[in-house]
């Protein structure tokens, strides 16, 4: 049954600390929408979700097949790599943060991140309802 | 937790943000300032924004890495009553660009807007979390 509850709740906590992780980037890149010379950064989100559930490597992500070989680093705790974002519009100063996809994404982010502690609450309603069989 | 670097990250966008909104007063209160305890004219000054990462990789945030004059000439001013006026009667005055400095205060406070914003939903966010399973 551990089992179970563990499968149940580990998809929607994984993506919770996916959404996190990815809110985080994106306040990164508001924060510094002045600074000189600042790449805005973000992760492929469902490409990062498909490789914590265990489903193929999360794309830009390096593997080492050998021992010898430089051991991949960077990204986060899911192997997510960090990409760079592509500018519409460069800038004299050379960031490349651009406010409205920035605030757009984040707000989108949050929205997600509601969502998935709604479902999380939702599944321990089911559970709760199914223990006390009324 | 990296919902809570979100925090961390906006903060520090918010304390570049007011050292630039200081810059701006300083520059917009001395624009008439023909003369300081130097005995120069007041130099326009302008902060230099760095993005900085968080310790344990918890994003990027910004910081002002320093504040400098600005090297341009002052401005020329045609004022022989005045007493700094040199022999040919021109009164040298601040280099301050008043319209950049209305720019550069617009600027900073929209990004500090939009950095309070970025708290405000990292912290419905939190609590929305807290309430998990109830």
């Amino acid at each position: 049954m551990i089992g179970r509850l563990d499968s149940e709740f580990g998809f929607l906590s994984n993506a919770l600390s996916l959404r996190a992780n990815r809110q985080q980037m994106l306040a990164s890149n508001i924060a510094n929408a002045d600074t000189p010379n600042y790449k805005a950064v973000d992760f492929d989100f469902s490409a990062a979700l498909k490789h914590a559930q265990g489903a193929g490597e999360a794309r830009g992500t390096l593997s080492a097949t050998d021992a010898r070989h430089l051991q991949p680093k960077g990204g986060n705790a899911f192997g997510a790599k960090t990409l760079y974002r592509v500018p519409m519009q460069p800038s004299i100063d050379g960031n490349t943060v651009d406010m409205d996809v920035e605030r757009s994404q984040f707000t989108e982010n949050a929205i997600h991140y509601q969502f998935m502690v709604d479902r999380v609450t939702g599944k321990v309603k089911n559970l709760l309802s199914a223990i006390q069989g009324q | 937790m990296s919902m809570f670097n979100v925090f961390s990250i906006a903060g520090s966008a918010l304390t570049a943000q007011s050292q630039r909104l200081n810059a701006v007063a300083s520059n917009l209160a001395n624009a008439d300032s023909a003369t300081s305890s130097t005995g120069q004219p007041y130099r326009s000054k302008q902060v230099v924004f760095s993005a900085t990462p968080l310790p344990n990789g918890g994003g990027t945030g910004v910081r002002v890495t320093s504040v400098v004059e600005d090297p341009a000439p002052g401005r020329q001013v045609f004022d022989p009553k005045n007493p700094l006026a040199d022999d040919k009667g021109y009164v040298t005055m601040p280099n301050v660009n008043v319209v950049d400095e209305m720019v550069n205060m617009i600027s900073a406070s929209r990004s500090y807007q939009t950095n309070v914003d970025m708290m405000n939903t990292a912290k419905s966010l939190l609590m929305k979390t807290l309430s998990i399973g109830q």
